[in-house]
C-alpha cells in the first residue's frame, strides 16, 4: 500500500540521509521525497510517499520517531490531508497545435511560463491525478523535459 | 577553550576515568592534551580493540565507555566495535579525528566519511563543523549514548575544530526537541499486567538484556520471588536473575535448556521483560510461546511488536515499571505449574558425554572456583554457549558477550576494559581457538597495563561452531573451518614442537603468551584443570589457558534454525 508520511525534523546536515536510509536498509524504495522549511527556519518538513507492507512502515514510523532529529512523525494512511505536487513540464509546440495546449492549460488551471517558437514551458500543481492527468493530456504533442517536486502534504484541520 | 581541551573537559564533568584508544595525524591536538591531562589513557594495538575495550567497560561497569580513534583508518578499524555496541545496546562515545573542515569531502589523505559509514550502527553521531556548537555536542553525546535505550553515539571532530577557540562553556543541561526518553510506564497498562499475572495459571518471565542495562536484577528478583513466576533469560540476560534460585529456567533459545524452551512452549503468559524476541530466542516466530498471552515491557517503542504480537505493552524504564508492577501484585498459586517445570529439569538437564578433556567440564571448574564472583567474557561459538551454558551467573554485569551482532575476537578486549574498569575483580575470557587471534594483539596491552585477564582457550583445532553446522546440515563437509596444523602437506601435519611434546598446532599459544610477556599453560586431562586454574587466580600476570579440548564435541541441546522451540536436537546419538 502507498504511504504518505510527514516527518518535521531538525533543519541539518544528515539528517535527510538518516531518513532514507531507513527506507533503503529495509529495501524499499522511495517514490518521491520533498523537503522544505517550514515556518521556523530550523526545522524542516519532510514527505515521503513510499509503498510498502503496512506493519514494516508502522516499525519504520516508530523508527523515524526515534530518531534524534525528528521531532514528530505522521503516517497520512488513512487520514483527512491535503495534498499537492507542482510539475514543469517543457512540450513541443507549433503555430498548428500551440491553440490546443493552451486550452487544455486553461482547464487544468495550469501557467504558462515560457513561450518559445518550437515549444512551451508549462507549470502546474495538483494532487497526484490532476498532475498524471496533465502529463497524458500533454503526451502525444511531444514532452521534451519533465520536472516533478514530489508531493508534499499536510494534515486537514 | 580549543577544541581539544573541550574535549578533555568533558571526559572530566561526565567523570570518565578511562580511555581507550590509538593516535595518528588527525588527533594529534587531542592527544597532546591527553599528554599533560593526567587522563587515564589505554593504548590499545588495534583501534577494534579500543572499541570494544570501552564497550566491555561500560557494560561491566554501567558507566559510558570512550574510545578515540584517528581519522580514515582509525575510524573504520572502530566500525566492528561500534556496531557491536549498538546491537546490545551498550552506552560508548566515540571520538574521531577528521581532516580539516575546508578539506572534507575531497578525498584527502585518511579521510572517510565516518558519519556516513557509522550512520546505521550509532544511536547518533556529528560532524562538528564550529568550535562554538562542539561544547553542546560533547553533551548531548554522553546524554544521548546513556539515556534511554543506550548505545553508541560518534562525534567527528576535524583537526582545525580541535586547535580552534570558543569562550563557550560546556553546558549542564541538554535541550533536544526530538529527544526525550519516558521512563515512566502508563500505570494504567502496569495495572492490566498485574491483573493479567495475577490470573495466568503458567506464567513464564523471559528477562533480556535490558534488565542489566536498567539495574532492574533485584525488582526482577522480588517480582519472581513474590509471584512464583519461573525465569528464563536470554544470552545477555545471563546474570539479571540468580540462575542458582529454584525459579531460574537458564536460558531459552537456539542453545537454551531444554526446560526453559518446553515451559516457553507450554506458558499461558510470557512476560517480556527487556527482551526483543530475537530470532536466536524464538525459532520459528510463529510458533513461538503459542499458547501464550504476551506482556512486553521495554523502554524501546521499536522493539513492541518487532517480531510478535503483544496482548499488553509497557513502555518504559524495566526497574521502574517492575518496582510498579510488584506493589499491584500478590503471590499467585503457580505451585502446579512450578512442579511441572521442576520435573522437567530432573528430566533433562544440562548435559555432556565423556572422553577427552570436555569444554564443558573446564566451564563447570572456573564456576566451582569462582562460585560465580568472577566477571566472564566470551568470544564468539561454542565457546561461548558453553560460557552460557556451564557457568553459573548470579549478578548482573558477569557476563559480557557479543549477542547481537555476534562478533568474534569481542571477548580479550572486552574482558581487558572490564578488567581496567573493574580492578578488584577476577576477570575471564572464555574463548575459542579461532576467535582469539582475530584480536590476540591486546595481549601486549593487557600485560603493559597491568591487567591481569585469564584467557582459557578451549582448543577444539577448528572454527567449532561452524564445524558443528556442517556436521548437521552440510553432510560433514568441512569446508574452510578446520584450524589445526594439517596444513598443505596433508596429513603429515606440522610438528614444529613434537621435541617438546606440545600440541602441534600454530601459532604455538603457549608460546605466544611468552612473546607477549603473559604467562601460560596447556592442559589436555581433567586432572590438570583446576591446578592450572588455581595457579592463573592466584598470578597477578595476564594468563593463558590452552585446554586442548574434545574436537568432536558440539553444543546440545540445540534448536535449528528456523525450527519451532520443541524440535530441539538433543545430542548426536
Ligand atoms: C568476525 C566474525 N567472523 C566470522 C564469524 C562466523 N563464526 C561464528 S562462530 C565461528 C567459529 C568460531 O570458532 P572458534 O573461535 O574457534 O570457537 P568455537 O566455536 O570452536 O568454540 C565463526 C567463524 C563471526 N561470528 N564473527
Amino acid at each position: 500500500m502507498k504511504h504518505t508520511i510527514s516527518a518535521l525534523v531538525e533543519n541539518k546536515s544528515g539528517v535527510l540521509a538518516r531518513i532514507a536510509g531507513l527506507f533503503s536498509a529495509r529495501g524499499f524504495n522511495i517514490d518521491s521525497l520533498a523537503v522544505g522549511e517550514t515556518q521556523d527556519a530550523a526545522i524542516s518538513r519532510m514527505t515521503i510517499v513510499v509503498r510498502g507492507d503496512d506493519a514494516v512502515l508502522e516499525q519504520v514510523c516508530k523508527q523515524l520517531n526515534k530518531l534524534v532529529d525528528v521531532i514528530k512523525v505522521q503516517d497520512f494512511a488513512g487520514k483527512d490531508f491535503v495534498d499537492r505536487e507542482l510539475i514543469l513540464l517543457k512540450v513541443s509546440t507549433d503555430g498548428k497545435t500551440r491553440h490546443e495546449v493552451l486550452q487544455i492549460v486553461e482547464i487544468f488551471r495550469a501557467k504558462i511560463i515560457d513561450i518559445k517558437a518550437k515549444s512551451m514551458t508549462i507549470e502546474a500543481t495538483g494532487s497526484d491525478s490532476k498532475v498524471d492527468a496533465i502529463i497524458d493530456m500533454l503526451k502525444p504533442f511531444g514532452i521534451k523535459e519533465l520536472a516533478r517536486t514530489g508531493k508534499i502534504a499536510i494534515a486537514r484541520g | 577553550m580549543k577544541g581539544a581541551e573541550i574535549l578533555i573537559e568533558s571526559f572530566r564533568k561526565e567523570k570518565v576515568d578511562v580511555v581507550f584508544g590509538y593516535p595518528g595525524g588527525s588527533v594529534l591536538d587531542i592527544f597532546d592534551i591527553i599528554y599533560k591531562s593526567g587522563l587515564r589513557f589505554i593504548l590499545t594495538r588495534h583501534e577494534q580493540g579500543a572499541a570494544h575495550a570501552a564497550d566491555g567497560y561500560a557494560r561491566a561497569t554501567g558507566k559510558t565507555g570512550v574510545c578515540i580513534a584517528t581519522s580514515g583508518p582509525g575510524a573504520t578499524n572502530l566500525v566492528t566495535g561500534i556496531a557491536t555496541a549498538y546491537m546490545d545496546s551498550v552506552p560508548m562515545v566515540a571520538i574521531t579525528g577528521q581532516v580539516p573542515t575546508r578539506m572534507i569531502g575531497n578525498d584527502a589523505f585518511q579521510e572517510a566519511d565516518i558519519t556516513g559509514i557509522t550512520r546505521p550502527i550509532t544511536k547518533h553521531n556529528y560532524l562538528v563543523k564550529d568550535i562554538d556548537e562542539l561544547p553542546r555536542i560533547l553533551k548531548e553525546a554522553f546524554y544521548i549514548a546513556n539515556t534511554g535505550r543506550p548505545g553508541p553515539v560518534l562525534v567527528d571532530i576535524p583537526k582545525d575544530i580541535q586547535n580552534a577557540s570558543t569562550d563557550n562553556k560546556y553546558p549542564d543541561s541538554v535541550e533536544m526537541r526530538g529527544y526525550k526518553p519516558n521512563y515512566e510506564g502508563h500505570i494504567q497498562q502496569i495495572k492490566k499486567a498485574a491483573e493479567m499475572i495475577m490470573a495466568a495459571q503458567r506464567p513464564v518471565i523471559y528477562a533480556g538484556g535490558g534488565v542489566i542495562i536498567s539495574n532492574g536484577s533485584e525488582e526482577l528478583t522480588k517480582l519472581a520471588g513474590k509471584a512464583g513466576i519461573p525465569v528464563t533469560t536470554t544470552l545477555l540476560g545471563l546474570g539479571s536473575f540468580p540462575s542458582t534460585d529454584d525459579l531460574s529456567l537458564g536460558m531459552l533459545g537456539m542453545h537454551g535448556t531444554k526446560y526453559a524452551n518446553l515451559a516457553v512452549q507450554d506458558t499461558d503468559l510470557l512476560i517480556a521483560v527487556g527482551a526483543r524476541f530475537d530470532d536466536r530466542v524464538t525459532g520459528k516466530v510463529s510458533e513461538f510461546a503459542p499458547h501464550a498471552k504476551v506482556i512486553h515491557i521495554d523502554i524501546d517503542p521499536t522493539s513492541i511488536r518487532k517480531n510478535v504480537n503483544v496482548d499488553i505493552p509497557v513502555v518504559g524504564d524495566v526497574k521502574k515499571v517492575l518496582a510498579e508492577l510488584i506493589k499491584n501484585i500478590k503471590k499467585c498459586d503457580t505451585q502446579p505449574w512450578l512442579k511441572k517445570i521442576a520435573g522437567w529439569k530432573k528430566e533433562y538437564p544440562l548435559s555432556y558425554g565423556k572422553g577427552g578433556l570436555k569444554p564443558q567440564f573446564v566451564i563447570e571448574k572456573i564456576y566451582e572456583l569462582t562460585r560465580g564472583d568472577a566477571i566472564i567474557t566470551t568470544e564468539v561459538g561454542q565457546n561461548q554457549m558453553w560460557a552460557a551454558q556451564f557457568y553459573k551467573y548470579t549478578r548482573p554485569r558477569t557476563f559480557l558477550s557479543s549477542g547481537g551482532l555476534g562478533t568474534m575476537g569481542y571477548g580479550l578486549p572486552a574482558a581487558m576494559g572490564a578488567q581496567a574498569g573493574c580492578p578488584g575483580k577476577l576477570v575471564f575470557d572464555i574463548a575459542g581457538d579461532g576467535s582469539i587471534q582475530m584480536n590476540i594483539q591486546e595481549l601486549t596491552t593487557c600485560v603493559l597495563n597491568k591487567l591481569p585477564v585469564k584467557i582459557i582457550i578451549l582448543n577444539n583445532g577448528c572454527l567449532g561452531m561452524v564445524r558443528q553446522w556442517q556436521e548437521l546440515f552440510y553432510g560433514g563437509r568441512y569446508s574452510s573451518t578446520i584450524l589445526n596444523s594439517k596444513g598443505p602437506d596433508g596429513e603429515k601435519g606440522i610438528t614444529f614442537c613434537e621435541e617438546n611434546k606440545c600440541h602441534p598446532y600454530l601459532p604455538d599459544f603457549i608460546k605466544l603468551a611468552g612473546a607477549f610477556g603473559a604467562e601460560g599453560v596447556r592442559i589436555s586431562k581433567d586432572s590438570e584443570v583446576i591446578p592450572a586454574l588455581k595457579k592463573a587466580i592466584e598470578s597477578d600476570k595476564t594468563y593463558i589457558i590452552e585446554c586442548i579440548v574434545d574436537p568432536e564435541e558440539n553444543v546440545f541441546p540445540m534448536v535449528p534454525a528456523g525450527a519451532s522451540l520443541n524440535e530441539m536436537i538433543e545430542s548426536m546419538a
